[in-house]
């Protein structure tokens, strides 16, 4: 993992370097100009963090049943991690939705279950800031519960009608607007990668911590 | 069966503790009136309940009032627990786990039932709500809801009796996860005060209620082996 930081850290530097030049020289979607180009942010920002999430559910479950220490720091990482990329979401979503929509907030599924996850994941950090010893077990049944539940909210797009852009606005990309793809792309690996990025330094930070805790209980011994 | 005689045998003694005392079912019952209570003063205008979204109004106080006097009951059901160091006790025995969450599950739907059978007449009355049209269809909305609730309640209740922080953690815990069930039981039993009542809508939403339910028992099953371990 070492060897591979450096590379990735140039690759991802050179693609958030390339992102605004990509970005301005795609095409303008035809009803909303300028203000589309805010898309290619705010839906990678929501891909980052949901991987984040989907990786803090998966580590706490190991954690979990198996008890090993390096998945829960995995998991408080990339709890942080979620939260970061939730926010950038939450900014820029309303940034776009002002002029898209006439509103800052517009009470849709979509941003209901966007503000819901973050809920969820603040609420994770919470108790593993303020739950005391033992704590951290706790967090992982809250990440696990949050994973599965975040399919639930997500879901429920579907069976809500909403005036937010459908998921299958990007899936379908490739059809509707292929000249859009390539900079939108790009945007996506960039984010996943900065997440990827972040997510091996909070984890070695979280190493460190442990290693040094350890230090300090065999000098009090 | 050995599984369900342990269930059942947590369940009584839970039911005994509460039939003797009534301390959780007074105080739950009181708060999840006052709530109601609260609500009417924000919407009732000029003595008369509000016209337009009438249907809305009376869902969402309904299960608002649920989940909030739900969230006492299971604050003080492992309180009692962690008092009296019986949890500890209980896990100690030579039972499945799981159905000791199983029987814990079921003596906190049980109370949310009971809760429920004064707070549906009394929104009923008080909001001029038909919830006594469709009662098949409104109990099985309430059932699913409580069931949903109390499974996650539960488990983040056990589980928090040992942390510090446990009385404001529970409420921030449970609240954004148990969100999808207070969506779907508002919106089905809203649909049902409609005129004329959408019976589509609801049986939808019954459905979503359905498969978290399936889904989060699952899960609470699952995991409350290793969550319970010290």
């Amino acid at each position: 993992m070492r060897k591979l930081f450096l590379p990735l850290t140039i690759v991802t530097a050179a693609l958030f370097a390339y992102a605004p030049i990509a970005i301005a020289n795609a095409p303008y979607e035809s009803t909303m100009l300028l203000i589309q180009k805010i898309f290619y942010f705010h839906v990678p920002a929501w891909i980052a963090m949901y991987s984040a999430l989907f990786v803090c559910g998966i580590a706490s479950a190991i954690y979990l049943f198996k008890g090993r220490v390096e998945a829960d720091r995995v998991a408080v990482a990339a709890g942080e991690i979620a939260v970061l990329f939730g926010l950038i979401g939450l900014v820029t979503g309303p940034l776009w939705g002002r002029k898209a929509w006439g509103v800052w907030w517009q009470w849709d599924a979509r941003l209901t279950t966007a503000l819901l996850l973050e809920l969820i994941l603040i609420a994770y950090l919470m108790v593993r800031k303020y739950g005391g010893p033992g704590s951290e077990k706790l967090a992982a049944g809250v990440a696990l519960f949050g994973m599965v539940d975040s399919v639930f909210v997500y879901k429920s797009v579907d069976w809500w009608r909403t005036v937010h852009p459908k998921t299958s606005v990007v899936t379908s990309l490739g059809e509707t607007a292929p000249a859009m793809m390539p900079a939108f792309a790009l945007c996506a690996v960039a984010f996943v990668l900065l997440m990827t990025l972040l997510l091996m330094l909070r984890v070695k930070l979280a190493q460190q911590q442990a290693t040094l805790n350890d230090m300090y209980l065999a000098d009090e011994e | 069966m050995v599984f369900l005689r342990t269930a059942l045998l947590v369940l009584r003694k839970d039911v005994a503790i509460e039939v003797r005392s009534r301390e959780i079912l007074y105080t739950t019952l009181f708060f999840a009136v006052s709530c109601v209570l609260i609500f009417s003063f924000a919407f009732v205008r000029e003595g008369a309940p509000p016209q337009e979204a009438a249907a809305d109004v009376a869902a969402g106080i309904l299960w608002i009032a649920v989940a909030f006097s739900g969230t006492l009951a299971l604050g003080r059901t492992f309180e009692r627990e962690r008092y009296g160091e019986t949890l500890k006790a209980l896990l100690l025995a030579p039972a499945p786990r799981p159905a000791i969450y199983v029987g814990k599950l079921l003596g906190m739907v049980l109370l949310m039932t009971v809760a429920e059978l004064v707070l549906v007449p009394m929104v009923a009355l008080l909001f001029q709500a038909a919830l006594f049209a469709r009662p098949l269809l409104v109990s099985a909305l309430l059932f699913a809801g409580t069931v949903g609730f109390a499974a996650v309640g539960t488990l983040f209740a056990a589980m928090l009796i040992r942390a510090r922080t446990r009385d404001v953690m529970l409420p921030i815990l449970l609240y954004p996860i148990t969100i999808p069930v207070i969506i779907a039981g508002v919106r089905g039993t809203s649909a049902l005060l409609t005129v004329p009542p959408d019976e589509a809508m609801a049986t939808m939403w019954l459905g979503v209620l359905t498969s978290f339910d399936v889904v989060f028992v699952t899960l609470a099953l699952w995991t409350f082996e290793p969550l319970m371990t010290e």
